[in-house]
C-alpha cells in the first residue's frame, strides 16, 4: 500500500515540531521515510563525516591569525593520520618530538602566562569556522587581565590532553585548548574550550574546566569569550582549575573576587 | 598455565587463559588499543584452535581476574551451579559449540544449563562461532520478563521509546514520546536519559511519563535513566518509579567508575521492588552495558573487551532485570572501529546475554566518528530479529538530539512489525489496536486524537 500517512490537519492538533528539535512528525510511506527526509538525514551524516575526516587548513588559519597580528606555530601529535587518530586516543595526547623542538624555539623560556592551542579534535569544520573568531574575541581580554600569550599553537591529530605537553614545553601557567567536538547530526561545527591551570603531561581531566557547544546556534562566540576570560581570571587568582575551582574561588578574600 | 597450538611446524604459545581469549577474539579496535589483540589472522586462528580444545572445566580452575581483588569474580564463583553444569561439564569449548547448535539442544535444555555457565565460558564459545551460529542458538533461547506487559515471547519484538531532550524540557520529552507512540513504539519501556542527575529533574521526568502512561492507559512501564542513588532518593520522596536503571560493567573497579557496587545495586533493587507498581513478582531493574566500558575506565585487567562485557551480565542477572541492553556502537571507533565490528559485537552480546539468562536487547547505534552508517544498522537490526532479540531502542528519525548519536528510528520498528512480522508484546499489541493506531493485522493505520492531542490534557505540561 503506497498511502502516505500525513499528520492530520484538524485545527486542534498541536505541532510536535514546535515542541522539540528532534526529528518528529516526519511522515512515512510504509516503514520508509519520505524521500526528502531520508536524503536530508544522509546530508547531515555526510556533513558530520566530512567534519571528522577532512583536515584543518592550517595555512589559511595561520594567515587569518597573522592578519590579527598573532603568530602561529604548527605541531603534530604522535597519531600520524586520521585513521590512527580515531583508533588511538593515547597517541593523540602525545607530542611528536620534532614538534616539541619547534615549540621550544618558538617560545620556551619567555615566561608566557597563557598558551592557546587550536586542536582539530573530531571536527575540522568547528575549527575552520569558529576558532579564529573566538581567539579574536578573547585575546584582547588577556591584555586587560595583564596576561601574556604565547604564539598560537595549531595542533594536528590532537586530543584535548595534548595541551598539557604543549603548555609544559612553553612553560605557560595555563593552557586553553580550542578543540573540534565530536559532530552530531544537527551540528557538526561545535567548538569546545578546555582550560587547565598548570599544564603537565598526565593531568587528569577533572583538572580542566570546559566550555562546550561554541557555535552559531549554540553558545555564541561573544558569550563564550566572556566565560573563558572569567575562568582564566579565577584560575590565575586561585592557581587551581577543574572541579576544585569553585570552592577555591569561594575561599578567596572578598577584595579579590 | 600456558596453551599451545602447532600450525605447519610453527608453535604458537599463549601464556595464560586471558591471553588465549584475547588472541582468539575476532578483530576489534579496543583490544588493539589495549595491546592484547592477535598479531594477525594466523595467530588468531592458532588461538581459536587452542581454545576449541580447551575443556570448559578450565574456566573453573583458572580465574581471569582473581576473586581476592574483585567482587564480580567472587559473584561468578559463588553463583556457579555444578548440577546445572553437569550437562556440558565433559565438553571442550569446541564440542560445546556443536552441542549448542544441535536441534536436540532445545530451549528447555539451554534454560536448564543457564546457571551452570559462567560469562567466561559463553564468551569463549562465541569467539569460535560465526554470526549465523550465534543467531541460530540465540533464536532458540527465550527469556521472558514482566512488569505491566510480557516481553521476550517467541517471534515478538519490543521497543524502548527514548524521548530524550538536550535540556530535559517537559514539552520536548512528551512531544518525542508521542511521536514514538504514534509509530507504535514503547512497549519495552518509555525511557529518558536525563541531561542532569538532579533528583528534582528525575522526579519531574518520571512524573511526566507516569501521567502519560496513566492517562492513555498504556500497558507499558516508564523509566528515567538516572543513577541508582538518584532513583533511591526519588523513591524515598514518593516518586512514581517503575524501573530502576543503572549502567554496569564486568569488574568491581569498572563498576566503581560508575559509582556502584553489588551492595548498592541490591539496595536499589529492593527499593524498586518495595513500590509494587508492576504485576506480582515483576522484574524492576533495567541495565545498560557495552563492550569497552571496562577498558575506558582502565579496569579491564588485561582481559579482552568482549569477555569483560559478558562478565557484566553476571552482575545484571543477579538482580532479575526486566530489560538489559548493550549500547553497542555508542562508545566509539577506538573500541569498535566500523560497521563490521559493531555488527559482530551486537550479535555476540545478545548471544552471551541470552545464554546467561538475560532478557537481552540491543541499542543498535553508532557515532559519527565510527566508520558506520544506517545500512550497517539495517543489517544488524535484521540479524537481531532473526536471533529473537527481546527489544531495540528507537528515537525520532534515528537522531538522538541529546546524546548526539544515531540509534534506530521509530520507522525501523514499523519495518520489523510489517516486513519481518515481529509484533510487540501482546498486551501492547492489543492496546495499539484498541486505541485506533493499528488494524487487526497490526499495520499502522491512523493517528487517534487521544494521542495527537494528549498535550492539551496533561496536567504537568499544559498546552
Amino acid at each position: 500500500m503506497a498511502k502516505v500517512i500525513e499528520p492530520s490537519s484538524t485545527e486542534e492538533r498541536l505541532d510536535l515540531r514546535q515542541m522539540t528539535d528532534a526529528r518528529v512528525s516526519l511522515g512515512r510511506h510504509g516503514a520508509g521515510l519520505p524521500t526528502r527526509a531520508q536524503l536530508s538525514f544522509l546530508l547531515d551524516h555526510a556533513r558530520a563525516r566530512e567534519a571528522v575526516w577532512t583536515s584543518v587548513d592550517r595555512t589559511a588559519l595561520t594567515d587569518r591569525l597573522n592578519r590579527l597580528g598573532l603568530s602561529a606555530v604548527e605541531v603534530d601529535s604522535m597519531a600520524s593520520d586520521r585513521s590512527i587518530y580515531v583508533r588511538r586516543p593515547d597517541l593523540g595526547r602525545l607530542l611528536e618530538a620534532a614538534s616539541a623542538d619547534r615549540l621550544k624555539q618558538a617560545g620556551a623560556g619567555k615566561g608566557y602566562d597563557v598558551a592557546i592551542v587550536v586542536a582539530d579534535g573530531l571536527s575540522s569544520s568547528a575549527v575552520d569556522l569558529n576558532a579564529v573568531p573566538l581567539i579574536e574575541a578573547f585575546v584582547p581580554k588577556l591584555s586587560t587581565l595583564n596576561l601574556s600569550a604565547a604564539p598560537i599553537v595549531l595542533a594536528n591529530q590532537a586530543r584535548v590532553a595534548l595541551g598539557d605537553p604543549v603548555g609544559e614545553v612553553l612553560g605557560a601557567k595555563l593552557t586553553i585548548v580550542l578543540v573540534g567536538e565530536r559532530p552530531g547530526l544537527s551540528a557538526a561545527d561545535s567548538l569546545g574550550a578546555y582550560i587547565t591551570y598548570g599544564p603537565k603531561q598526565g593531568n587528569p581531566d577533572s583538572g580542566r574546566n570546559c566550555v562546550s557547544n561554541i557555535r552559531e546556534g549554540g553558545l555564541p562566540i561573544r558569550e563564550a569569550a566572556e566565560i573563558i576570560s572569567k575562568l582564566i581570571g579565577d584560575m590565575m587568582k586561585t592557581r587551581v582549575s577543574g572541579v576544585a575551582l569553585k570552592s577555591a574561588v569561594a575561599k578567596l578574600p572578598s577584595s579579590q573576587v | 598455565m600456558a596453551y599451545k597450538t602447532t600450525i605447519e611446524q610453527t608453535v604458537f604459545r599463549f601464556d595464560d587463559l586471558k591471553t588465549l581469549l584475547a588472541k582468539a577474539t575476532p578483530e576489534r579496535s579496543g583490544d588493539q588499543l589495549a595491546g592484547i589483540a592477535a598479531e594477525g589472522p594466523v595467530e588468531r586462528l592458532a588461538a581459536q584452535m587452542a581454545l576449541a580444545n580447551l575443556p570448559l572445566k578450565a574456566f573453573l580452575d583458572e580465574e581471569l581476574i582473581s576473586s581476592d581483588d574483585d567482587e564480580v569474580s567472587r559473584l561468578i564463583a559463588a553463583r556457579h551451579d555444578p548440577a546445572a553444569f553437569s550437562a556440558v561439564s565433559s565438553l571442550t569449548v569446541g564440542e560445546f559449540r556443536e552441542w549448542l547448535l544441535r536441534p536436540e539442544t532445545t530451549h528447555d535444555r539451554l534454560k536448564a544449563v543457564t546457571w551452570g555457565l559462567t560469562p567466561e565460558m559463553v564468551a569463549a564459545v562465541s569467539k569460535i562461532m560465526r554470526l549465523q551460529d550465534m543467531i541460530a542458538v540465540s533464536a532458540k533461547r527465550r527469556v521472558v520478563t514482566r512488569f505491566r506487559n510480557t516481553i521476550g515471547l517467541a517471534g515478538r519484538l519490543s521497543t524502548r521509546n527514548q524521548p530524550n531532550h538536550p535540556t530535559d524540557d517537559s514539552r520536548g520529552i512528551i512531544a518525542s514520546a508521542i511521536d514514538g507512540l504514534l509509530m507504535g513504539s514503547g512497549d519495552a519501556v518509555i525511557g529518558v536519559n536525563p541531561a542532569t542527575d538532579a533528583t528534582d529533574d528525575y522526579i519531574r521526568i518520571v512524573s511526566l511519563l507516569d501521567e502519560l502512561r496513566e492517562k492513555l492507559q498504556i500497558p507499558t512501564q516508564t523509566c528515567c535513566l538516572g543513577h541508582v542513588t538518584t532513583a533511591i532518593q526519588a523513591i524515598e520522596r514518593g516518586a512514581p518509579v517503575d524501573l530502576v536503571f543503572q549502567s554496569v560493567a564486568g569488574s568491581e573497579k569498572a563498576n566503581r567508575g560508575f559509582g556502584v557496587d553489588l551492595a548498592l545495586l541490591k539496595e536499589a533493587h529492593e527499593a524498586g521492588r518495595s513500590l509494587g507498581r508492576g504485576m506480582p513478582g515483576a522484574n524492576v531493574m533495567y541495565f545498560e552495558t557495552g563492550q569497552g566500558a571496562a577498558l575506558s575506565a582502565d579496569a579491564h585487567f588485561g582481559v579482552d573487551q568482549q569477555t569483560m562485557e559478558a562478565r557484566a551480565y553476571a552482575v545484571a542477572r543477579e538482580f532479575d532485570p526486566l530489560l538489559v541492553n548493550t549500547v553497542v556502537g555508542f562508545i566509539g571507533p577506538e573500541y569498535l572501529f566500523n560497521g563490521k565490528q559493531i555488527i559482530r559485537a551486537g550479535i555476540e552480546d545478545h548471544f552471551c546475554g541470552k545464554l546467561l539468562g538475560l532478557p537481552m536487547g540491543v541499542d543498535v547505534c553508532y557515532t559519527n566518528h565510527a566508520d558506520a552508517d544506517q545500512e550497517d544498522m539495517d543489517t544488524l537490526l535484521t540479524l537481531l530479529c532473526a536471533a529473537n532479540v527481546n527489544f531495540v531502542i528507537t528515537v525520532p528519525g534515528a537522531d538522538d538530539i541529546m546524546l548526539n548519536y544515531q540509534s534506530l528510528s521509530h520507522h525501523d520498528a514499523v519495518y520489523c512489525r510489517e516486513t519481518l512480522k515481529r509484533p510487540p508484546a501482546p498486551e501492547f499489541e492489543k492496546w495499539l489496536n484498541e486505541i485506533g493506531l493499528t488494524d487487526r493485522d497490526g499495520a499502522l493505520i491512523g493517528e487517534p486524537a487521544a494521542l495527537s492531542n494528549y498535550v492539551r490534557s496533561s496536567n504537568l505540561i499544559g498546552a
